[in-house]
């Protein structure tokens, strides 16, 4: 099975509310190094065969249609997740 | 029928033959609202599902408020794919009034009958007011009622209601006088130049994240000049538009 992972963001220029209340409460909890915050979405996905050149492309149709706003949110990553290092197993990276 | 409400505005206009379309949504929630206003102005209401491919030939339609498909992915994103907005968009083309209040202005945007987009409001709270408006343009479809620099109350709930569009889109939606109401007094979820509403090129689209539809009857309404809840500004959309669909 193949998994396509999808990244979107807020756009620069779009103030990102969730991200600026991220923001403000990392210092409460001692995290001072961290100057912004922006939070986007992860989609992930499945497809019951290996990820084919089409299938990206469908995903990346996806993604500019469907998965994005284009008017607010960027499409930063549109990639097979068995590429990616650390990605194939879908596990998370543990801390 | 119309002739079982209570007294409508404009049945003496002989306009209370306009069917009003009303579309819900999964997770719509002022459908019943906007119907009501639809009957209170004089038309009759027609209920459209989200999964109909007729609109069974209404003369306007509303897309009324709520949290339609749980606004999971982002509020309005996944009801532009119902089957009746297909229909909505092919009508709002051939020149159809459509009424886009909260959500429904949501989904407007991203069937892209509307430009720009609402996030989050800059203060991440959701907020439930009555608010102040100034009608910046009366020459549309649902605010032909109005004056232009009227300043209207109607009752204002959202989380999402921060109105977005780039320096460019913004221009031009001033530059063709677009824009169709401004918040006065506050500006409670951090629109860009404080737009409450906006319209088409051709005046037929309308879009507001307020809800004229919870001001359409005496008792039931905003405060106003006349007393606590008396507030009515809202019916003027709805008589707007049937006094547009008989002079159309």
């Amino acid at each position: 099975m193949g998994r396509v992972v999808v990244e979107v963001m807020p756009k620069p220029e779009i103030l990102d509310p969730q991200g600026k209340a991220v923001v403000g409460a990392l210092p409460r909890l001692g995290f001072t190094q961290f100057s912004g915050v922006r939070q986007g979405k992860r989609f992930e996905l499945e497809v019951d065969g290996e990820v084919t050149p089409e299938i990206l492309a469908a995903a990346r149709e996806a993604a500019a249609t469907l998965l994005s706003n284009p008017v607010i949110e960027d499409v930063v990553s549109v990639s097979d997740a068995a590429a990616v290092p650390g990605e194939a197993s879908g596990t998370p990276v543990s801390a | 029928m119309s002739a079982t409400e209570p007294a409508p505005v404009a049945a003496a206009a002989g306009i209370a033959e306009a069917r009003i379309g009303v579309i819900t949504f999964p997770g719509t929630l002022d459908d019943r609202d906007a119907a009501r206003a639809v009957r209170l102005a004089g038309a009759e209401a027609v209920s459209i599902w989200h999964a109909d491919e007729s609109l069974q030939d209404v003369d306007a339609v509303v897309l009324p408020g709520g949290f339609s498909y749980g606004d999971y992915l982002r509020a309005g994103a996944i009801s532009r794919f119902a089957p009746a907005m297909a229909a909505v968009v092919d009508a709002a083309k051939g020149g159809m009034p459509v009424l886009g209040i909260c959500n429904g202005f949501q989904v407007l945007t991203e069937a892209h009958l509307l430009p720009g987009s609402m996030v989050k409001n800059d203060h991440l709270h959701f907020v439930c007011r009555e608010q102040s408006l100034i009608v910046e343009n009366a020459h549309t479809a649902w605010t032909n009622e109005f004056r232009r620099g009227q300043q209207i109350t109607i009752p204002l709930k959202n989380q999402d209601g921060q109105f977005v569009a780039d320096e460019r889109t913004l221009d031009e939606l001033e530059g063709e006088g677009r824009v169709v109401f401004r918040y006065d007094g506050w500006n409670p979820n951090g629109s860009r130049r404080d737009i409450a509403g906006i319209t088409n090129e051709r005046g037929n689209v309308v879009g507001l994240m307020p809800h004229p539809e919870h001001a359409v009857e005496p008792g039931f309404g905003p405060a106003s000049a006349e007393g606590p809840r008396a507030g009515v500004d809202g019916l003027t959309f709805f008589t707007s538009v049937l006094s547009s669909l008989v002079h159309a």
